[in-house]
């Protein structure tokens, strides 16, 4: 459980600024190394964008969509056995679109399958393509396009390429121009065994963590934003927080690389040349979501876990960010998503550009998000004739809106393009002690990416802070 | 620390990473990585291990001596010589 600010110490080994997954588990992984942390958090929930939020009864998920299974090994390792035991499948992924409708458990052998038996694609080709994106690594080779590794393995094969690409740009906002090594290294996470959820939902998840983190002696304080990080002759000395000096001997800040840069630290702790690159960083896009709630006692039948629906003509990653996107993903949340708790609801998400919503008058926005409502259920009406009967609740989020709650530059809810992982992963070099963890690259965004890269930035720290101690 | 003492550290830690990890056909000098289902995540955790156990500090371009049982007793053996 948080601790009122005021119990906060003077002085830690490690302060981490922000409690999304890869701040929760950097400052996880640094108590079990055995140093004192804090963490902070500005909002009153600890999460991040691993969020969620109660209405009328009803619990709506913000980010929880579906990771790949490599996430049970990764909780077992980094945080403990009832939340790694806590993963379940989700067995119905459905894709709906002008140009093929399928059900899919989304891996590998079904993939191949449906490649080789649906779109006609040569097994050669098929093995090809798999073993292809299995062996890419982050620091391969860039300059080549999912676009173009796409028509090289499926020239003009537009059907394909929508059924390869889709689900990943739902998953981490890449599109088809971005480097392949991106798409390849996130598809085939997902391929190894399918789509994989938490059984208890985000609340519980987060719930389990906060737990754990105190277990090992972390302090957690909410509602404390960070107003700046202390830097002195090159090297981090606190962060001052809520009026407040604490001390410690490194920053890992969660706080997003863009916010890090230019509103947490003072500019002159940087290189020139350091502030040029940083400040080529492209942050990813922003998402709209609308939160569709069942009626309690009412029902609906089994559709899928996961719609990827469209009535694009065609996959266009364009398209995808319009404001007036035709395409939107449906996550369904059954009885079986938190049992116990018997209420059904929907979450549909479309991609977004931020100042596609930041632009309009204070009327002309809510009118826009009443349009985007009723849009959407439309599109679930054709799924679920009649739906909007059951329905008790309905609300819209924007870019706006996860801006606000996330404080993320321009809302982004997937990061960094590419080259924020090298400033990401070079700031200690900059300033000693400071260190950031957080979604960048693409590649290590969404749940597992952001985890994983918690543990690879708290064992950067780890061996910082043991050099200082000789 | 003898080699053997050493061979033991290096599969105690793995063990704690992969409790199903099979030893029992292990070749010490083939890559542990394909012999034992070990991805990148799973070295970095043999590279904190040690750090917290032993105090060693393995920089990231010395990571390839951690590829086989061999590879990682002959990396580490003057290091925890005194251990």
């Amino acid at each position: 459980m948080p601790v009122p600010f005021s119990q906060a110490a003077d002085s830690y080994d490690v302060i981490v600024i922000g409690s999304g997954l890869g701040g929760m588990t950097s400052a996880n992984r640094l108590a079990y190394c055995g140093h004192k942390v804090l963490l902070l958090e500005y909002h009153h929930k600890l999460g991040g964008l691993a969020t969620w939020f109660k209405r009328r009864g009803h619990i709506f998920d913000v980010s929880l969509h579906g990771f790949p299974y490599g996430m049970v090994k990764t909780c077992k390792k980094y945080w403990n056995k009832a939340i790694m035991h806590s993963i379940v499948q989700l067995k119905k992924i459905v894709f709906d679109n002008p140009q093929f409708s399928l059900e899919t458990t989304f891996d590998r052998q079904d993939f191949t399958s449906i490649l080789h038996n649906h779109f006609h694609i040569p097994q050669a080709t098929i093995d090809t393509f798999f073993a292809t994106v299995a062996a890419m690594n982050f620091y391969d080779d860039q300059s080549m396009t999912t676009r173009e590794l796409f028509e090289q393995f499926f020239p003009g094969r537009s059907d394909v390429h929508r059924l390869l690409m889709e689900p990943i740009t739902y998953a981490n906002g890449s599109t088809l121009d971005d480097p392949a090594i991106t798409y390849g290294i996130v598809f085939s996470n997902f391929m190894n065994r399918g789509v994989f959820t938490f059984e208890g939902g985000t609340d519980k998840l987060i719930g389990l963590m906060s737990d754990e983190l105190e277990k090992n002696g972390v302090t957690i304080c909410t509602r404390s934003k960070v107003e700046r990080i202390i830097v002195e002759k090159g090297r981090v000395r606190g962060v001052e927080v809520n009026g407040r000096t604490i001390e410690a001997k490194a920053v890992v800040s969660n706080s997003g690389i863009t916010n890090t840069i230019d509103n947490l630290t003072d500019h002159r702790a940087f290189s020139e040349e350091f502030l040029e690159k940083a400040a080529a960083i492209r942050v990813n896009n922003s998402s709209c979501q609308v939160y569709i709630g069942i009626k309690e006692q009412e029902t609906i039948p089994d559709i899928g876990d996961l719609l990827f629906t469209s009535t694009a003509p065609e996959f266009d990653s364009q398209e995808l960010l319009d404001q007036h996107t035709k395409s939107k993903t449906f996550s369904l949340y059954y009885p079986k998503t938190r049992p116990g708790h018997d209420r059904y609801t929907i979450v549909a998400s479309m991609n977004s550009r931020f100042e596609d919503w930041t632009r309009l008058s204070e009327e002309h926005y809510n009118q826009e998000k009443e349009l985007l409502i009723a849009r959407t259920l439309i599109d679930l009406d054709r799924y679920l004739p009649g739906i909007q009967k059951k329905i008790d609740w309905v609300e819209a989020a924007t870019p706006r809106t996860f801006n606000h709650y996330t404080l993320h530059t321009c809302g982004t809810s997937f990061g960094t393009k590419f080259e924020g992982l090298d400033i990401s992963r070079s700031i200690f070099k900059e300033v000693g002690g400071l260190f950031h963890v957080g979604s960048v690259g693409i590649i290590m965004s969404g749940w597992l990416g952001a985890i994983n890269y918690g543990v690879i930035v708290s064992n950067d720290v780890d061996g910082y802070l043991r050099n200082l101690n000789g | 620390m003898t080699r053997e003492e050493i061979k033991a550290l290096i599969l105690e830690i793995i063990e704690d990473i992969d409790e199903e990890a099979d030893f029992a056909t292990l070749q010490p000098d083939q890559p542990l990585r394909d012999q034992l289902d070990l991805d990148s995540m799973d070295f970095l955790d043999i590279v904190m291990e040690l750090r917290k156990r032993h105090q060693l500090q393995i920089p990231e371009e010395d990571y390839p001596h951690l590829a086989s049982l061999n590879s990682c007793v002959n990396y580490l053996e003057p290091l925890l010589k005194n251990a």
